[in-house]
């Protein structure tokens, strides 16, 4: 069982916890720090500021919120076997990304089961850009230059060379186009461009983000001085579209509710693509891929269980790490993400279930506090932002 | 922030007024962040110092509450229920149950409004 929080206060980060070039700045404003898979990050901005978890969620949802995301990791490939090399280790198709077109996939073991996921952004005729999860960092370069090393193309880790910040929202490119000589316009869902910002040349903008809204994640120079003052400068921007910084705890309730995986929730490396549901993602014509033969054999044998979306009916809240029983009180699966839905007002919750249970409308248990307490399957995403008119 | 002298705190950050209504400090609210929900025992129900009594959440986390003193409950705020966010809003004025306390002795272990300020202070490495 998790364990539950005692009403006390933060405690000391540990020497070796890593931060980003931003830690000062969170700090100065006021934000409630967390050790997040060994990187101190805020989690949510003071009430005094108009932050907090709700807040800043229904900022991102209604306007525009900012993110410190510089604890992502970045690899790029480059050289001409460097396609090739993608095309290995990757699940989705990258021959299909046209210059500055990115797409969303996974690493896979080859067992089918997921190193992490990723977003691929081809940057140059043979340059890959790979971003990748935090806590994975070490985890996925030592794996891609493990795994690429027949292949003619160079493998750098950038990492600690960006800081990334993500801007999302309705507003965020309204927002941004003040700091760029850049056409935001013409950049669409999942492209990305190089333009000017805040006197800085030639700075990578995509079109992606981590929240179910429109936005951009920019990466730029990550000395301190540099980082704070574009923070300062994006804050500045976007008063007048009612800004907030944004923490971890607004970034999960923003992805949960718009059904993205987290790693080590509803990916992990005891988890295939199937059972995640991210068949769309698996380009399984691809001639070859690590982990295509595990695939092709779990997709005979069929699935054992399956990610659903669940809505409580009964008063609760659903946790990570939960049980899901059956009507009858037996144990059918877990809880991979639950939380309070900002936005929605409800609260959700994905898990693995047997198919069987799976079905829109079935309705189930959530094992609360040694308590079963009635939930219902909806469909997923719960939140899918509005098409702009 | 200075704490109301009218009632004894405990280092599990509740309050307890001398005619046995409890809540939270404020230094828990703000700890907590939003709350969005509050899990309270039935009227009737005995609670013991020191062991816990309900929970409150916020968006992100589980806490539990624990008793201050030894009793029976005889009134839970109802209105927690539907606007949970009343306990940020104002900690104080807010109270979550009333007990009949047992034995009016146990506060007399709790922490003052003084000594509870500087627990919270001490705590945060001030």
């Amino acid at each position: 069982m998790f364990p539950r929080a005692r009403l006390s206060a933060a405690p000391v980060s540990p020497p070796t916890i890593r931060k980003t070039a931003l830690n000062a700045v969170h700090r100065q404003m006021g934000a409630k720090m967390v050790d997040f898979n060994g990187w101190d990050m805020p989690v949510e901005y003071p009430a005094s500021i108009g932050c907090g978890i709700v807040n800043e969620h229904m900022a991102v949802r209604t306007s525009v919120g900012i993110f410190d995301v510089s604890h992502m990791g970045d690899i790029r490939l480059a050289g001409p076997g460097a396609l090739a090399a993608v095309q290995h280790i990757s699940m989705n198709d990258a021959s299909k990304l046209a210059l500055n077109q990115a797409q969303y996939s996974a690493l896979l073991y080859p067992q089918g089961t997921f190193v992490d996921d990723v977003i691929v952004h081809r940057l140059g005729e043979d340059e890959y850009l790979l971003v990748i999860n935090a806590g994975t960092r070490e985890k996925d370069f030592n794996w891609v230059r493990e795994n690429t090393r027949q292949f003619d193309c160079k493998v750098e880790h950038l990492s600690d060379e960006f800081t990334q910040i993500a801007i999302q929202g309705p507003k965020a490119v309204n927002l941004l186009q003040k700091l760029t000589n850049a056409d935001l316009s013409a950049v669409k869902f999942y492209w990305v461009t190089h333009g000017s910002l805040c006197g800085l040349k030639n700075v990578l903008m995509g079109r992606t983000g981590y929240t179910a809204e429109d936005g951009f994640e920019i990466y730029i120079p990550s000395n301190d001085e540099t980082s704070a003052h574009v923070w300062y400068a994006i804050l500045d921007a976007g008063k007048e579209y009612g800004v907030v910084p944004c923490g971890l705890g607004a970034r999960n309730t923003l992805r949960l509710e718009g059904k993205l995986p987290l790693y080590g929730h509803e990916i992990s490396d005891t988890i295939n693509v199937w059972e995640a549901g991210l068949d769309r993602f698996c380009k399984m014509e691809k001639p070859e891929f690590i982990g295509k033969a595990e695939l092709e054999k779990a997709r005979e044998q069929g699935l054992k269980r399956t990610l659903i979306g669940l809505e409580m009916i009964d008063r609760g809240i659903a946790r990570d790490g939960y049980k899901i029983l059956d009507l009858g009180g037996n144990e059918i699966g877990y809880v991979t993400s639950g939380s309070p839905a900002p936005f929605l007002k409800k609260n959700i919750a994905l898990a693995y279930v047997p198919p069987q249970q799976s079905e829109i409308g079935n309705i189930v248990q959530v094992e609360i506090r040694g308590q079963g307490v009635k939930a219902k399957v909806v469909p997923t995403p719960f939140y899918k932002r509005p098409k702009k008119s | 922030m200075s704490y109301p002298t009218d009632r004894k705190y405990t280092k599990e950050h509740e309050w307890i007024t001398a005619d046995g209504k409890i809540g939270i400090t404020n230094h828990a609210q703000d700890s907590l962040g939003d709350i969005v929900f509050v899990e309270l025992p039935k009227v009737g129900a005995e609670v013991t110092a020191g062991k816990t009594f309900g929970t409150v959440e916020s968006v992100k986390a589980v806490s539990d509450l624990y008793a201050p003193a030894s009793g029976k409950v005889t009134e839970i705020n109802g209105a927690l229920a539907t606007a949970p966010e009343q306990v940020n809003k104002d900690a104080h004025g807010t109270w979550m149950v009333k007990i009949a306390i047992t034995n009016p002795a146990e506060l007399n272990g709790l922490l003052s409004a003084v000594d509870y300020e500087k627990f919270v202070s001490e705590e945060a490495g001030h």
